[in-house]
């Protein structure tokens, strides 16, 4: 009778391996199904929702509608900016309707809990527009690919070279929650190593409409430079204040996170001057125009933000990796992702690293005065390209487990 | 000049152990929010104290006023001060239709109801400017008339500061004196008071009802337009700043004129110090406020008992 029990085992195990080497090759249900999680109608709608999803369509129709001659498929959903919704409607993506990658992905937060029950399920999260480095370094996965700027390039790309400009002094207006506290220690990190400090800090809760009380903080600190460590309206509303209480005449004002939407919702008169740094600028040159401009005609004439060019990227060279290796199997794709360099009208110099950040030219862009736009939306000038090597945190200051490990082992081989 | 403000605020702060200049610098900056405050919490009150109605959709109103001077600007090149008379107008007209047709069918139901259908209100209309203008916001600057400002011993004051609070400020203290000590006011508190007997004098109170709630409307769009060029122009600004200002309208009274612009005022203040000496709490502050007055006071620091 244990002989029996013994021999079924095996069969069963044997045939379990064979189906798992024949779903290998191919894709896995005949079809690729991507899925665009976003904030589709909250604070963050214009730096990807209905953006991110209409540059994903792009991307597959640029592709040509089918990979290895099956359809490729996009779903796409709202999360709210709640980490709860964003995983419940992955889970249900990937373990019922077949998804085989999700992109999109704006809130940290939300981005925090999806890219966990994606690394569970072995899919690939192709994340567009979070700010925080977390997802490839502390909470870092085989199956995160972080594609358009994180919040040390932001570091890196504006505060360092102001520090070493002689702007020693610093004072933060930061938003109270997660992402906030990141761009500020990781923004404070890069003031205190060229020999800066720190002499303020205050926290505004998220969504206040009246800066006016930090302003006046700011302004008794005596700092060089204020700092604005929060994004979309609260970074409007925040410079805004700066512009009307003198601030900006008297002190440099530096946005860290600044999406070109929210650029072109201040006055020229309140913004000009200021330097920021953005992953992509759609003025940048034929390239990024010519892309902008098909982009436009399907987004209601609006102007891409680095997320949605960010989203097509990522979409383009993941479709692309899956028709170079002949399967949709995650593992065999990231490889294949890795491999290849990313070079495209968003990306330049661009590769994924082994511990899943894309690393490519960031800028250093400064807001344009009314006088110098050529139109409504020419918004930023580049004054410098920053190469990704020195713009992104190295692999070796991460601390990503996984990626340091296989580090070593392509050390130990390469001798 | 900075050096001798930063030499004397040095001084001072050795003096007392807290920088002076910079706690009068909060008041006035308090004050200000303040009377913007009281402008948002007089039309809500009006509306609850003299119709009855929650109304969640004067937050929405509000975001309205500020689109509203912005389309003005860009659509019909009519400039700030054009907004300034036109917007409130056309935000209150859109309150009259709201009031005939959505809110009086509903009118003797229980209050659940009307707040539920303005919360509804002004869910679809946030949604709408969403999607028709993003959700980043839209840029609108000071009018030239009040940009720059004065120099204070202890702070720079912006010109169109100390216009939000000499403006705002006008505007509740006229319509109190309308409303508590008119003939018309009269009629108003009368007609609501006790509706069956003054139409048995001949007034005709559903025309007062619309009207008082057109007036609420404009109020709040009043406060859009002054709102516009200082804050974000974006569809959420509304629903940031709506649970403050019921807070306010709970802690002065649900229904005390006087009471909220009173409350407006202090709130602001309040809520000023707390960002000097605390500013993680701002934005609980004054709900804190409003747990201890409920406990010690439950109709509210101005509020009649029932």
């Amino acid at each position: 009778m244990k002989k029996i029990h013994n021999t079924l085992l095996t069969t069963a195990l044997a045939s379990a391996m064979a189906f798992s080497a024949t779903s290998h090759a191919g894709l896995s249900d005949d079809k690729v199904k991507i899925g665009v999680l976003a904030d589709m109608g909250g604070v963050y709608a214009d730096v990807c929702g209905q953006g991110c999803v209409e540059a994903v369509k792009m991307a597959v129709e640029d592709f040509g509608g089918t990979v290895l001659g099956m359809p490729i498929e996009i779903v796409s959903a709202d999360d709210q900016n709640k980490p709860d919704v964003g995983s419940v409607k992955v889970r249900e993506w990937v373990e019922k309707d077949q998804v085989d990658v999700v992109t999109g992905m704006v809130s940290s937060a939300v981005t925090g809990a999806v890219t966990k029950v994606l690394t569970a399920n072995e899919k690939i999260a192709l994340i567009a527009t979070s700010a925080s480095h977390a997802f490839t370094t502390k909470a870092c996965s085989p199956f995160n690919a972080h594609w358009t700027y994180d919040v040390v390039s932001l570091a890196n790309g504006t505060v360092k070279p102001m520090v070493q400009s002689g702007k020693k002094k610093w004072f933060f207006i930061t938003a109270d929650y997660a992402f906030g506290h990141a761009l500020e220690k990781v923004a404070t990190g890069v003031i205190k190593e060229n020999g800066g400090e720190v002499v303020g800090v205050v926290r505004a809760p998220l969504g206040t409409s009246d800066f006016s009380s930090y302003v006046l903080q700011a302004q008794s600190s005596g700092a060089d430079v204020v700092a604005l460590a929060n994004a979309g309206s609260d970074m409007v509303n925040s410079l805004k204040t700066a512009a009307e209480f003198g601030l900006t005449e008297m002190v440099d004002v530096a946005g860290l996170l600044v999406f070109t939407p929210s650029a072109l919702a201040l006055d020229p008169e309140v913004a000009a001057g200021m330097k920021l740094t953005t992953g992509f600028y759609w003025n940048m040159d034929k390239q990024t125009r010519d892309w902008t401009t098909r982009f436009q005609k399907r987004n209601g004439g609006k102007i891409p933000a680095m997320g949605q060019a960010g989203a097509y990227s990522a979409t383009m060279h993941y479709l692309k990796a899956v028709k170079a290796v002949g399967t949709d199997e995650s593992k065999a794709v990231m490889a294949q992702m890795k491999a290849m360099p990313v070079e495209d009208f968003f990306s330049r110099n661009g590769y994924l690293r082994v511990d899943g950040r894309m690393v490519h030219d960031m800028l250093q862009v400064r807001i344009k005065s009314a006088s110098e736009r050529d139109s409504e939306q020419d918004v930023f000038a580049v004054e410098k390209v920053i190469p990704g090597d020195d713009a992104f945190l190295p692999l070796e200051k991460g601390g990503c487990a996984f990626a340091l490990e296989e580090q070593k082992k392509t050390l130990a081989a390469n001798k | 000049m900075v050096l001798h403000r930063d030499f004397l605020g040095a001084v001072m702060a050795e003096f007392l152990g807290i920088n002076l200049f910079g706690l009068f610098g909060q008041l006035l900056v308090g004050l200000i929010n303040g009377s913007f405050y009281a402008l948002l919490a007089l039309g809500l009150a009006i509306i609850f104290g003299l119709l009855k109605i929650i109304n969640f959709s004067q937050g929405a109103l509000y975001m309205l006023g500020a689109f509203g001077a912005w389309m003005a600007l860009e659509y019909l090149q009519l400039n700030y001060w054009y907004a300034l008379f036109v917007v409130p107008i056309i935000v209150g007209l859109l309150g009259i239709l709201m009031e005939r047709f959505l809110i009086r069918p509903i009118a003797n139901e229980d209050h659940l109801y009307s707040l539920l259908l303005t919360f509804g209100i002004a869910l679809i209309l946030q949604g709408l400017f969403t999607d028709w203008y993003g959700s980043s916001g839209l840029p609108y600057s000071i009018p030239a008339e009040l940009k720059g400002g004065t120099r204070l011993p202890f702070m720079y004051l912006p010109n169109y500061r100390a216009w939000i609070i000499i403006f705002s400020l006008s505007v509740c203290a006229i319509t109190w004196f309308m409303i508590e000590k008119t003939k018309l006011g009269a009629y108003l508190r009368a007609g609501t008071e006790n509706p069956k007997l003054m139409q048995a004098f001949g007034i005709n109170v559903p025309l007062i009802v619309t009207l008082t709630y057109g007036f609420g409307a404009a109020l709040a769009g009043l406060a859009g337009v002054l709102a516009a060029p200082v804050y974000s122009v974006s569809p959420e600004m509304g629903s940031n700043i709506l649970i403050v200002v019921f807070a306010i309208v709970v802690i002065g009274g649900m229904g005390s004129i006087g009471g909220a612009i009173l409350t407006g005022l202090a709130m602001g203040i309040v809520e000023g110090l707390t960002k000097y000496f605390y500013p993680e709490a701002s934005n609980t502050v004054i709900f804190l406020v409003m747990v201890l007055v409920l406990l010690i006071k439950p109709a509210g620091l101005f509020g009649k008992e029932a």
